[in-house]
């Protein structure tokens, strides 16, 4: 029976204990003995959070298929536990084994949001790992980072040892066989680093040097070993339907937040919306085949017991096989009580007739993310989603039974006037008005509920908004404000509500997202204050940021407020996302004039993924 | 057809709540390919009920699990199925047919028996106290006190109670271990705790998270006779088809 690293007083004595101890179906469990390289995988968040993630599962089963790999799960433990293992020194563990982390070889962390950043120096504290990747030592596990956030990984540089950019199928059977080769070879640390560093996708911050202009932005990003790539590359799966995908997921025991199968159907998005960064660091799109997919969906509802299938993309919408897709979940699992659950369509004809078989109309609703409430910012944005389209779609929704809609804005959008925002309410309003032109008194079932919520839009690196500033804390309230005002002064108010984000985390996330190595220096002062689980709002408080980067000499503003110059070095120029410089700047300047982009299935506009030889740069257009 | 499962949970599993039990068995039944019946509705859920919730980091060797199944499945083939699909720490002991009138576990259960063992951690606490090294030996004395008034927690708040006429058997099994035969149900449940907290506090002890170690060793029903009958004993094995049955797998 394994150990289990806490007593039955501490599992008794905090929440959730089912979070810590392991043994879930599809665990991996391994002999310590027949395994050479030990790999514990972190998501610094809690385990509800971390075990609704794809990526995880993907690359665990990955690892625990090479030969002599055991690799474990580790979650963030929550306040409660924290406190415990620090008062009792109880070194962070992982959850198969539940062996202390510190005794493995690699301690990867994959980084899917800026507010989990404080949560990676709380593990390797736990972990009793050296905080500083140049305090590390020969016993020490090698530190990795992976993840969307790597590609800006400058706030993180002095903690990690390397970073993997990219997709994580394509490299690390290379980077293990360089650990081995260098532990054979008796090497040091930094000897194996000069091997990773020669990997493709292997980006090691040590190895980089960065001086600053006087007025803090960055002057250049210089290699200062031999050997090691001016830049790096990301990596990118081409075979993506020949290669890595759990078919036995892990099953987590205890409620987390997608407890279900999860079919990553594509990856990339063709739309090219030039606020989003997941929709150019995955180009080229890429679609799995339809054999691929059944076979595993298949294997993995077989394997899991799960009582619902859902489908993973940035827009499900685009992919080629979604009907014959589609059609063959409902009939191989419509008897079977399998929830079919379609995230992120396009509401037309198809989609609803889908939806009214696999939801409860009732009780379901429909999705639109128009984004922006004006035409003029969504061409702005190049959200290729018009009025007529959404007006259209919802008519066909009401006629069919819906009577609930969700729309998704953002606010702050470079270029946006009063008037855009004001078009939020408007467009909310004439959706409720539509309800009761379209639906007939005496077939109505109550009231229309029109929900609009928006978020406040951070400019991320690798998208045509980098250069953007962004507005003040206040102003966005104040923007959020107007809208509400708005809303109620609507003649369908009573069936209109509005939500809408803090604001605080808005301006630390713009921090964070175009940051610099300067904020390593803020992120230990505000860890070692105790500032962890920022993600979370009862443990996040953006003034202990802005003192401590007062602290450094560092402000806010200069990441967040100024719009950056054409030919300004950014510090994640280090990285090569495969779209170039070049394209996003046109098509930054494309924005300020209004003119939208076709997406890459109807022209492409040359943004440099087409490199990567495949997906859909080298489909047939017509 | 109505089918009691028997299963036990140790180790690890332990720590699943009540909740996670029920989703642990959703997916399990699912996994082992048992042909379940679901509920109507637009929704349908699977017929699946338990006896009695575990407190949290108790082990039992004795939880029960009503189902109903659209065909038979052989107990043979059914316990190789889903002991295929559980995890550690959560063994299936048997699954038995029930009679289509029979009352489902949650509403019958009258009665409990239980292992309390004193850990290490309590029975080190309690000798460094005023009062000398700790002690089963006056257990006999005890259970002999006509009333045993303790504080219950209730909905409402607190309420005393005399346990005295719950406690069905009893006894010192040896320095460290107690058992205990106790009502258990939806009208009177006694846990263990309280016992032992009752048995404790005149003697200037208490008990806190990891003192006891708690096994539940059996539910039982109300006997006709008015004794108590396992839970188990409802059931009997549903045998095979020659050749294998037709649910086989």
């Amino acid at each position: 029976m394994r150990r289990l690293a806490l007593s039955d007083e501490i599992l008794l004595n905090i929440e959730k204990p089912a979070r810590y101890i392991g043994g879930e179906i599809n665990s991996v469990m391994k002999d310590r003995a027949q395994v050479d390289l030990r790999f514990a995988f972190c998501f610094p968040d809690n385990y509800e959070i971390g075990m609704s993630h794809l990526g995880i599962q993907i690359l665990y089963d990955m690892f625990n298929q090479l030969e002599g790999v055991w690799c474990e799960r580790v979650f963030s433990p929550w306040p409660d536990l924290d406190r415990i293992m620090r008062r009792e020194h109880i070194p962070l563990f992982a959850l198969e084994s539940q062996d202390p982390v510190k005794d493995f070889d690699f301690l990867g962390f994959t980084l899917q949001y800026e507010m989990c950043y404080t949560n990676v120096l709380q593990a390797l504290d736990l972990a009793q790992v050296p905080i500083n990747a140049a305090d590390r030592g020969p016993g020490d596990p090698i530190v990795i980072g992976g993840g969307p956030c790597t590609y800006n990984p400058e706030p993180l540089a002095d903690f990690f040892d390397l970073f993997y950019i990219g997709e994580g199928e394509t490299q690390y059977e290379a980077l293990f066989d360089a650990y081995r080769a260098n532990r054979r070879a008796g090497g040091s640390r930094e000897d194996f680093l000069l091997r990773a560093a020669r990997i493709p996708g292997m980006y090691v911050p040590a190895f980089y040097d960065v001086t600053y202009h006087e007025d803090g932005t960055v002057r250049e990003i210089r290699p200062n070993r031999p050997g090691v790539p001016a830049r790096v590359r990301k990596e990118v799966e081409m075979s993506i339907s020949d290669t890595y995908y759990p078919e036995k997921p892990v099953v987590p025991t205890m409620k987390v937040i997608q407890d279900r199968v999860t079919l990553e159907i594509q990856r990339g998005c063709i739309r090219g919306c030039r606020f989003c960064q997941a929709g150019m660091i995955y180009r080229p799109v890429r679609e799995r085949s339809l054999e691929y997919l059944k076979d595993k969906a298949r294997k993995m509802i077989e394997s899991t017991g799960h009582e619902e299938i859902t489908l993973s993309s940035l827009s499900s919408s685009d992919y080629s096989q979604l009907e014959p897709l589609i059609n063959w979940l409902m009939e191989e699992y419509g008897s079977q009580q399998i929830n079919i659950s379609l995230p992120s369509l396009r509401i037309d004809a198809f989609s609803l007739d889908v939806m009214s078989k696999v939801q409860d109309i009732k009780k379901s609703s429909l999705t639109f993310a128009p984004e922006a409430g004006t035409q003029r910012l969504r061409d702005v944005i190049n959200k290729g989603l018009t009025e007529d389209e959404i007006l259209a779609g919802a008519r066909e929704a009401f006629l069919g039974g819906w009577t609930r809609v969700k729309l998704y804005f953002m606010l702050g959008l470079p270029t946006e006037t009063e008037e855009d925002q004001l078009g939020i309410p408007e467009l909310s309003n004439r959706i409720a008005a539509l309800y009761y032109d379209t639906v007939p008194k005496e077939k109505r079932t109550g009231r229309v509920q029109v929900t609009a919520s928006s978020s406040f839009f951070v400019p991320k690196p690798f998208t045509p908004f980098q250069w953007a500033q962004m507005l003040p804390k206040e102003e966005y309230l104040e923007r959020a404000r107007r809208v509400n005002r708005s809303m109620h002064e609507q003649l369908n108010h009573k069936s209109l509500s509005y939500q809408w984000h803090e604001a605080d985390v808005t301006v630390l996330e713009g921090v964070l997202a175009r940051g610099d190595r300067r904020l390593c220096e803020v992120l230990r002062r505000v860890y070692a204050r105790g500032q962890f689980f920022e993600a979370w709002s009862e443990f996040f408080d953006l003034d202990v940021w802005l003192e401590e980067m007062a602290a450094c000499g560092l402000s806010a503003d200069f990441y967040t407020r100024r719009e950056r110059a054409a030919d300004e070095v950014f510090p994640w120029d280090v990285i090569d996302a495969g779209v170039s410089k070049a394209f996003l700047r046109r098509e930054w300047e494309r924005a300020m004039a209004g003119v939208v982009t076709p997406n890459c299935r109807q022209k492409c506009s040359g943004c440099g993924a087409a490199a990567f030889g495949g997906g859909v740069c080298f489909e047939s257009k017509d | 057809m109505k089918v009691r499962i028997k299963f036990t949970k140790y180790g690890a599993m332990r720590f699943l709540g009540h909740l996670d039990v029920m989703r642990y068995f959703q997916k399990l039944l699912r996994r082992a390919k048992i042909p379940m019946r679901y509920s109507e509705g637009f929704h349908p859920h699977q017929i699946l009920s338990f006896a009695q919730p575990l407190g949290l980091g108790l082990a039992s060797e004795a939880e029960y699990a009503d189902i109903e199944i659209t065909e038979p499945v052989a107990s043979e083939e059914a316990l190789r199925r889903l002991r295929e699909a559980s995890a550690e720490g959560i063994d299936i002991v048997s699954f038995c047919r029930l009679p289509d009138d029979a009352k489902g576990a949650m509403s019958i259960v009258a009665g409990a028996d239980y292992r309390v063992r004193f850990t290490g951690r309590f029975l080190e606490r309690a000798a460094s106290g005023a009062d000398g090294p700790f002690t089963l030996a006056d257990w006999d004395g005890f259970l002999a006190s006509e009333k045993i008034v303790t504080v219950k927690k209730t909905k409402k708040g607190e309420a005393e109670l005399d346990i005295r006429p719950f406690i069905y058997e009893s006894r010192a099994e040896s320095a460290d271990t107690v058992f205990l035969r106790l009502a258990a149900g939806s009208e009177t449940n006694i846990k263990p705790e309280l016992v032992i907290g009752a048995f404790l506090g005149p003697r200037g002890l208490e008990i806190t998270p990891g003192d006891l170690f708690i096994t539940r060793l059996e539910l039982y029903a109300a006997g006709p006779d008015g004794g108590l009958v396992s839970l188990e004993s409802f059931g009997e094995e549903i045998a095979g088809e020659a050749g294998g049955t037709a649910a086989g797998a």
